[in-house]
């Protein structure tokens, strides 16, 4: 066999049964073989798409997403799904072709050194030129990608290794020197995390992404309500913790509830579980969380102390930590049980008094928060909701309630516009028989809505709301607020042109379109009915609606506003 | 090399694969460190490779940076070497003028300094002399008077002491 066919059989024995890609002159040799192979392969229109599509895929199913593209533009066009995928620990391999290895370095047509490109954006990469090499490339790519805390690697393959003649031999193990398992927590720094919870009055459990990377949402569970801790759940981890449950705070960091944002600034003790104290959690870092103390529990050593320094730091899988952890608490409780009666009274309290809410329009126009709140009340608890990011990313993480893990993906760490429809598509090919929204602005719709023609002749019939405010709200709401409501460059006309519906019939799916309250309701209810073909619809809402709260950026936590203008009123709270 | 009061040197083993090195100095040029020395070298294991980074950066900072290289899957070991419990050399090789009348007088001082003529020409000569950064210095200042030309360093290496 060549190089392509070891390609094609490594990528079946690694487990691969589906990848989103387009092919090209470097990688062709690869979609010969590919086109006999049982791994269903999803032409898409851009290569940014694929990539999304594949981290779609693997947040929505905790498996390895991959993509596949040609060398050069093709390789390049992968390069900010990479990065995306990277800061937000999505396990993703990307294959790319390479020109043929005389050729590297030539400046040949459609080279691009992928590997440097690449190198700050993955956890990893390779260039393969040596057609052996191909087996052992791809199972280290995609252990390397799953495992510790997952990421992104790369494999670029020269187009002569594709076509040579080759023999396969799958690894029967890895030898990687320099690639630790930090999984196994170390007991003694459980027991001197037990202690210090023990010893807490005011302890948060600060939840991040890790727990749904480690599937410890049932242990996290387990944890909040033998220690009767309260939790906050970051951006990336919404839907690891119940929003319905009554520990639950709400989400920290710049548009986080006044409860979660204050209870972490009023804390003494940080139970920090794979987060890592991000600058849009933190705030103004010296006065983030002033007198607290922090427990760091992560599988990444190079997280811990990295933004904040640890009282106690424990390195490993948050699944065997909290496991640990557990019974070491309660052996703590059994000596002397804390009370946390007046914290638990004081953050009910928070939470109470300053709950989310927005303001309904008094014209009648449609409240983006109102469609939002509308689309996670109908849809349910089981359906996943993909958003891209800015004003409708934050309504959508504020009011939906998760209740489940996976079911909330977004472009956290990097903040890409345009994720949420090729996302879709990749989470919906994963949990076909799930309803998938991609909640989306009418800005970043307009970077990657081209997957609906993927969607559309694939049989992948995703939902997409589209918020459409007319503007890049969210940069129109900085305007607003810093920039005396100079609105350079935000208006982007789209009640007029493209007529989204249209669009939307153009590429084979239907279109809807809402502007009115008492429709929503209705036009939520039709498009949930039609599920053979994707749905688009053009919610076109009031354009001047903000997010908040707000901690304005750089500015400290304590400052956090709950509207234009309105910090809360403090006086009214013991604290 | 002039050692900063700040600077500190890291010794990383890495596998002998191409692209290591860059992935190694990318991770402190991301960062705006500047590098102030670097060699790269076999070791007794073929697949091994040493890389020796002097570098000026401090506390918090170092420890990240560190913390960092440890990631790269290709980076098997990281080690701080201190002055005191290590031996580190580097190799100086450095063209000076000379004339007929002070040719002996040239030989007398760099063998005083424990270096080496490796070419003594009619109007310059090549000396070196392998050694720790401070007597490289002294030689370099000693040098001085004759007219230096030319002069190259290498980075450093360095070996844990056992004693």
């Amino acid at each position: 066999m060549n190089g392509a066919a070891s390609l094609v059989r490594s990528l079946e024995h690694a487990g691969v049964d589906v990848m989103f890609g387009i092919p090209g002159g470097a990688i062709l040799p690869a979609y010969d073989p590919l086109f006999d192979s049982s791994i269903r392969h999803i032409l898409v229109r851009h290569e940014q798409g694929a990539g999304h599509a594949a981290t779609g895929y693997a947040q929505a199913t905790g498996r390895v997403g991959v993509c596949i593209a040609t060398s050069g533009p093709g390789a390049t066009n992968l390069v900010t799904p990479i990065a995306d995928a990277q800061m937000d620990s999505v396990p993703m391999v990307a294959i790319t072709g390479q020109v043929p290895s005389a050729a590297i370095g030539t400046d040949a047509f459609q080279e691009a050194d992928i590997r440097g490109i690449t190198m700050p954006i993955t956890k990893h990469n390779y260039l393969v030129t040596n057609p052996l090499d191909i087996p052992q490339a791809i199972a280290e790519a995609f252990h390397v990608a799953a495992s510790g805390r997952p990421g992104v690697v790369l494999v670029d393959i020269a187009k002569d290794a594709l076509t040579a003649e080759t023999t396969f031999k799958w690894p029967t193990s890895i030898s990687l020197p320099g690639y630790r398992d930090h999984s196994q927590p170390s007991q003694g720094d459980v027991d001197d995390a037990a202690a210090l919870i023990a010893q807490s009055t005011r302890p948060v459990l600060y939840v991040g992404g890790g727990i749904i990377k480690a599937n410890a949402s049932r242990e996290l569970l387990a944890l909040a309500e033998a220690s009767g801790i309260p939790v906050v759940t970051t951006l990336m981890a919404r839907g690891a913790f119940p929003d319905s449950h009554p520990l639950h705070l709400g989400m920290p960091g710049m548009h986080g509830t006044v409860a979660a944002v204050t209870a972490l600034q009023k804390s003494d003790l940080l139970i920090t579980l794979g987060a890592r104290f991000d600058d849009r959690v933190t705030g103004k870092l010296s006065t983030f969380a002033p007198v607290a103390k922090v427990i760091h529990a992560d599988i990444d050593p190079a997280e811990i102390g990295k933004n904040r320094k640890a009282d106690v730091a424990i390195v490993g899988d948050l699944k065997l930590t909290i496991n640990l952890l557990l019974p070491a608490l309660k052996a703590q409780y059994a000596k002397a049980h804390p009370d946390f009666t007046a914290w638990i009274k004081q953050v009910n309290s928070w939470r109470s008094t300053f709950p989310l809410g927005y303001d309904i329009p008094k014209d009648g126009a449609l409240s983006p928060q109102y469609v939002i709140e509308r689309l996670g009340k109908i849809s349910g608890p089981d359906t996943i909701f993909t958003a891209g990011v800015g004003q409708h990313q934050m309504w959508a993480s504020q009011f939906i309630s998760y209740e489940k893990p996976r079911t909330w993906l977004n472009s956290g760490g990097l903040g890409t516009m345009g994720y949420a429809v090729p996302a879709a598509m990749g989470a919906k090919v994963g949990a076909p028989d799930t309803t998938v929204w991609a909640i989306d602005g009418d800005g970043c719709f307009q970077m990657t809505n081209q997957e609906l023609v993927t969607c559309a002749l694939n049989n992948i019939p995703i939902k997409v709301a589209v918020i459409n405010n007319e503007s890049l709200g969210m940069v129109r709401q900085w305007q607003t607020l810093f920039y005396n409501e100079r609105y350079s460059n935000t208006d982007l006309h789209s009640k007029r042109i493209p007529d989204f519906t249209k669009l939307a019939d153009a590429m084979g799916c239907i279109g809807l379109r809402c502007e009115r309250p008492e429709d929503v309701d209705k036009t939520i209810e039709k498009a949930m009915s039609i599920n053979d073909q994707p749905v688009v619809v053009d919610f076109g809402v009031f354009r001047d609606a903000m997010v908040w709260p707000m901690v304005a950026a750089g500015t400290s936590n304590d400052e956090i506003m709950v509207a234009r203008e309105l910090a809360p009123d403090w006086d009214s709270q013991e604290l | 090399m002039k050692l900063g009061r700040t600077s500190h040197t890291i010794s990383v083993l890495v596998e002998n694969r191409s692209g290591v090195l860059a992935r190694v100095s990318a991770l402190f040029s991301r960062r705006g460190y500047n590098i102030e020395g670097l060699s790269v070298g076999p070791t007794q294991d073929p697949e091994i490779s040493r890389i020796t980074i002097v570098v000026s950066v401090e506390g918090h900072a170092l420890d990240q940076v560190i913390q960092q290289l440890d990631k790269l899957v290709n980076v098997i070991a990281i080690e701080e070497m201190h002055e005191s419990s290590s031996v580190q050399i580097e190799l100086l090789l450095v063209r000076v003028s000379v004339t007929a009348e002070n040719q002996d007088k040239l030989e007398a001082l760099v063998a005083q300094h424990g270096g080496k003529v490796a070419e003594m020409a009619p109007t310059s000569a090549i000396v070196s002399l392998t050694d720790t950064s401070a007597k490289i210095e002294a030689l370099i200042s000693a040098l001085h008077p004759f007219g230096i030309l030319e002069l190259t360093q290498s980075g450093l290496v360095a070996m844990r002491r056992t004693i």
